[in-house]
Parts: structure tokens; C-alpha cells; sequence
């Protein structure tokens, strides 16, 4: 190739922005559900994981894509797995020197990042065929639309669950019954079936906006 | 013994893989649409799952557990490999995996031909991961526990696959508004089983 592609030519950028909804990795091409359901019951740990999975994403995307000519075809997927545990591991070993009482509550779900359906789907169907750039963008704009998902899920089962957002109450407590007032939180909200339909809802507001994403 | 049976029996519904944890929730999705594929896919868990357990435990309190390498010699009493137990686990779920199709393909061919094409997809399931992240945080007392665990929580994976392929292949026949055809119902669909699922949490054991 001769000619140089500009860094954020409109393919490049479509790279960043389609996850976000056309092509997005949780409604459209049905990839990492577990997490993005497991994790959702609040915002906080959301994005967190929200990021931790874009990081891993994107570097995996690069490393892959700059080993792509000499990974045989054979072992490709124990390679990947490798690249990505090992990722996994340095996000893990960060999350608890830092935050260390969200990694608590992420539990078993940060070591399964490395079985994320996300991770394996963008690097057979992305990086293996493609230069690292373009493939960073690929990580990040997945990464992104991932994370916009987890937290619209995350917002509304901890607003509705929990009566607040970040831990911060945001129902008086004098609307509660339990002080006089008529409101009272929807426990269902929290439970792990609650998350399930909320994707289903999200689905189908999604959608119902871009028909061409109905299946027949 | 009766401890054993409690654990089986709570693996299988209280704590199921599908509602309780959202494991496996890739492979649920996509491979629901006919109850014959799924019980092909579920059977190939549930032998994956009672195999890699097992042997994760061993690795996990011989090895790689503060202290496990006490057997080796009391020079090695302090060593902590706790922080490999991802890409550990995740390269004997890959090598079992490998291991269990070929001997699978030769000593019970038939069963090879209806399991081949999803064994290898189960190195990535997240269920068989999972299952071997739980049992190290609940640290089972032994290897008994372990499998156990890991049986009942493939049986669990199991009946909800059948389960939802099932009611897909009845909901076919129905009338769903279009923007919730295929993808969005059986998310729905889920959703409600795994409602019907938290009534089994009344039990105690």
C-alpha cells in the first residue's frame, strides 16, 4: 500500500462509533452478556468493569494484531486465551491495589473477563485481519458500546432497586412508607432476573427505533 | 454424605450457573434454538464441568494457594501463587477440553459425532471458568466437595439450556411484537425462568 490512510478517516472513525449502536456488542452481535448482567445491580462496579473490559479489549486487539503474521493457525486460540489471561491478571492486580472493595464485589467476574465472549469474538473476527490501529479503535469502540449498555442497565436497577445512584441516596427518606411517605424501593430490581428483562427492554427499544436490526 | 447431597442439590437450583450467575449466558443464547443441539451442548458441560473441577482443586491446593507448596518442602511453606490461577485454570480448561474430545472421539465415537462441534466451543464457555473461580472462593474442604460442585452445576446449566430451547421452539408459533423477535423474548423469557427459579431459594439446607 502506497498511499497512507489518515489516522481518523471516516472508516476509522465508523471502527469507534458503530459498536455504539448499530453493531453494538451486547444487543447485536449477543457477545459478554454474563458480565453485563452480573455486575449491574450499581453503577460504581458497572464502570468499572465497563472499563476494565475496554482496556483489555483494545490492548488484546493491538497485541494480537501485531502478532497476527506469525501466530500459526492452528494454536491461534490458546495463544489469544494467553495474551488475554495474562491482561486479565495485570487488570485484576490493579483493580485490588486501587479499588479494592469494588474488586471485592466484582468477585469472580474480573478473572471472567478472560472468557468474555468480546474478547475472543473481536480477535478472531477483527484483529487477526487487521493492522493495530484499526484495531485499537475496533477494542475502544467495542470496549465503549459494552460500557454503554452496563451503565444504562446499571442506572436504572440501582435508581428504581436501591433509591440511588453511585451509593448517593437520591429518594428523600421521608417519601419512604417506613416514615410516613408512599414510596418504596422495587427489591425485584436488584435480583439477577431483573437484569435479564431489562436487557429484553433495551432490546427492544433499540430495536424499535432501527428496524433494520429485527430478526425475522 | 449429607452435606454432599445439600451442595449437588443447591448447585443444581439455588445457585444455578444460568440464574443465579449469568454464566454461560453466550453459548445459552446462541445455541437454544433447537432442543436437540442443546442437550447435545449441555451434556458436553456437564462432563467438561466434572472433569476440570476436580482437577483444578488439586492444582489450586497443591500449587498455587498461599502455603500449598508446603509438601515440597518447608523452603517453599511461604510461596503464593494465587495471583496465576487465571491463566492456570483457564490452560487446564483448554488442555481437559482437548483431552476429553479425543478421547471421547476414540472410545465412544457416537457420542463424538452428536458432542463434536461444541466441545472445543467449551474451552471459552464462561460456565466451566466459573465453576472453577467459585470453587476456589468457597474453598471446598475436599476433592469429593469439589466435583460435586461441579457436577451439579453442569446438571443446572443443563436444565436451563433444555429448558429455554424448549419454550423457543414453542414461541416460534407465537405472535411477538417484531422488535422483540428472537433476541429481546428470549431474554424475556429468561428473565421469567429465572423468577421461577428464585422460589427454590425458600428451601434451606
Amino acid at each position: 500500500m502506497s498511499e497512507k490512510e489518515a489516522l481518523f478517516s471516516k472508516k476509522n472513525l465508523g471502527l469507534l462509533s458503530n459498536p455504539l449502536n448499530s453493531d453494538n456488542p451486547i444487543t447485536v452481535q449477543v457477545l459478554g452478556i454474563c458480565s453485563a448482567l452480573a455486575v449491574t445491580a450499581q453503577l460504581k462496579p458497572a464502570i468499572v468493569m465497563a472499563i476494565a473490559v475496554t482496556a483489555v479489549v483494545a490492548f488484546a486487539n493491538v497485541i494480537i494484531s501485531l502478532l497476527r503474521n506469525t501466530i500459526p493457525n492452528r494454536i491461534r486460540i490458546i495463544v489469544q486465551l494467553v495474551v488475554i489471561a495474562a491482561l486479565v491478571i495485570l487488570v485484576d492486580q490493579v483493580l485490588k491495589a486501587f479499588v479494592y472493595d469494588v474488586s471485592k464485589q466484582l468477585s469472580v467476574f474480573v478473572g471472567l473477563i478472560i472468557t468474555n465472549c468480546i474478547l475472543m469474538g473481536r480477535l478472531e473476527a477483527f484483529a487477526l485481519g487487521n493492522k493495530p490501529w484499526p484495531s485499537l479503535l475496533d477494542g475502544i469502540g467495542n470496549g465503549a458500546g459494552y460500557g454503554a449498555i452496563l451503565v444504562i442497565i446499571g442506572f436504572f436497577r440501582e435508581l428504581l432497586g436501591s433509591g440511588s445512584l453511585f451509593g448517593y441516596k437520591l429518594i428523600p427518606e421521608s417519601w419512604y412508607i417506613a416514615n410516613g411517605g408512599f414510596y418504596s424501593n422495587n427489591g425485584m430490581m436488584i435480583l439477577p432476573p431483573m437484569a435479564l428483562i431489562t436487557v429484553g427492554v433495551i432490546i427492544w427499544v433499540q430495536r424499535s427505533k432501527n428496524r433494520k436490526l429485527i430478526e425475522d | 454424605m449429607e452435606n454432599l447431597i445439600n451442595l449437588f442439590v443447591k448447585s443444581i437450583f439455588i445457585e444455578n450457573m444460568v440464574f443465579a450467575y449469568f454464566l454461560g449466558m453466550c453459548s445459552y443464547l446462541a445455541v437454544s434454538k433447537s432442543v436437540k443441539t442443546a442437550t447435545g451442548l449441555g451434556a458436553a458441560v456437564i462432563f467438561v464441568l466434572a472433569i476440570t473441577l476436580p482437577v483444578n482443586y488439586l492444582l489450586e491446593n497443591y500449587i498455587l494457594k498461599e502455603g500449598a507448596m508446603a509438601w515440597l518442602g518447608p523452603q517453599f511453606a511461604d510461596v503464593d501463587l494465587s495471583f496465576l490461577s487465571f491463566i492456570m485454570f483457564i490452560a487446564v480448561i483448554a488442555s481437559m477440553v482437548q483431552l476429553v474430545e479425543m478421547i471421547v472421539e476414540k472410545f465412544a465415537p457416537v457420542l463424538y459425532t452428536q458432542l463434536g462441534i461444541f466441545l472445543p466451543l467449551i474451552a471459552v464457555n464462561c460456565a466451566i471458568l466459573g465453576g472453577s473461580l467459585f470453587m476456589q472462593q468457597k474453598a471446598f474442604n475436599n476433592i469429593a466437595e469439589a466435583t460435586t460442585y461441579g457436577l451439579g452445576s453442569g446438571i443446572g446449566w443443563f436444565l436451563a439450556i433444555v429448558g429455554i430451547a424448549a419454550i423457543r421452539e414453542k414461541i416460534k408459533y407465537s405472535q411477538v411484537p417484531a422488535p422483540l423477535r428472537g433476541l429481546g423474548i428470549t431474554f424475556i423469557v429468561t428473565g421469567l425462568m429465572g423468577l421461577a427459579f428464585m422460589g427454590f431459594m425458600g428451601i434451606k439446607l
